[in-house]
């Protein structure tokens, strides 16, 4: 299945600059392998322990695919993926009420 | 440097107030190259937390293609800190993936008064910089020395 990535900005070190290349695969997991044999590096920026990395959000089309099965969502010919960095963060100071 | 026009100084913080005591966070927009923020988009945070904040994924991705489609980019993040001082925090550093952007933290741990600071965080480094307010960018200086006045 061929699909058109769309890269972040952080990640287009391993593209060359490239903010848009192709890749083909029938799931997440097999398009993130195929952007590695061309795009060295990128995998680990994606992958961490058998599952897609928490700071990175990956949709297909519209959807994020955390709803759809994470590395294993699938992906159809013609597809859109978008990587984005998922934008979070916090004080994270403890409550001084809650127990630890 | 941020260069940032006083209504958008006034929305943050209203939208710090309004959300306090849990973190408001949101996204400048502004045309893309010119590190010249121009409207403000509150998001929501889908942690709705006092301590934490988190674009919800689904509308982050609306809001960037939104943005590319007017050729803006996010000219600054902006998150409030409910009781802790606007400095970025362990986890703030640790997520922030946007190193063109500015992180603008607002600090409503005070009722009456509330702290504005803005840094870059680029490869996990923070460094401060000044945030000069300005009424309008009409003769604000935003280029380098050789690049004339944005119109």
């Amino acid at each position: 299945m061929a699909v058109t990535v769309s890269v972040p900005t952080i990640l287009r070190t391993h593209t060359g600059g490239e903010k848009s290349v192709k890749a083909s695969g029938a799931t997440i997991e097999e398009v993130i392998e195929d952007l590695e044999t061309r795009h060295s590096g990128i995998k680990g920026r994606l992958v961490k322990d058998g599952s897609l990395h928490r700071f990175i959000n990956v949709y297909v089309n519209d959807e994020d695919v955390r709803f759809a099965g994470g590395l294993a969502a699938a992906v159809h010919d013609g597809d859109n993926v978008t990587i984005l960095p998922a934008v979070a963060g916090g004080s994270g100071a403890r409550e001084w009420w809650t127990v630890s | 440097m941020l260069t940032i026009r006083r209504d958008l100084v006034d929305a943050m913080v209203a939208h710090a107030r309004r959300d306090h005591p849990d973190e408001a966070c949101g996204v400048l927009a502004g045309p893309a190259g010119l590190d010249r923020p121009e409207r403000l988009i509150e998001m929501a945070n889908a942690e709705r937390s006092p301590t934490f904040y988190r674009f919800d994924s689904g509308e982050q991705l609306r809001v960037w293609r939104a943005m590319d489609a007017e050729d803006e980019e996010p000219v600054v993040i902006y998150h409030s800190h409910t009781a802790t001082e606007a400095y970025p925090s362990r986890t703030d550093i640790s997520y922030a993936s946007q190193p063109d952007a500015h992180y603008v933290l607002v600090s409503t741990r005070d009722p009456d008064t509330h702290e504005l600071r803005a840094y870059r965080i680029i490869d996990g480094e923070v460094t401060e910089e000044p945030v000069e307010v300005v009424e309008s960018y009409m003769f604000s200086h935003t280029g380098a020395d050789d690049v004339p006045d944005v119109p």
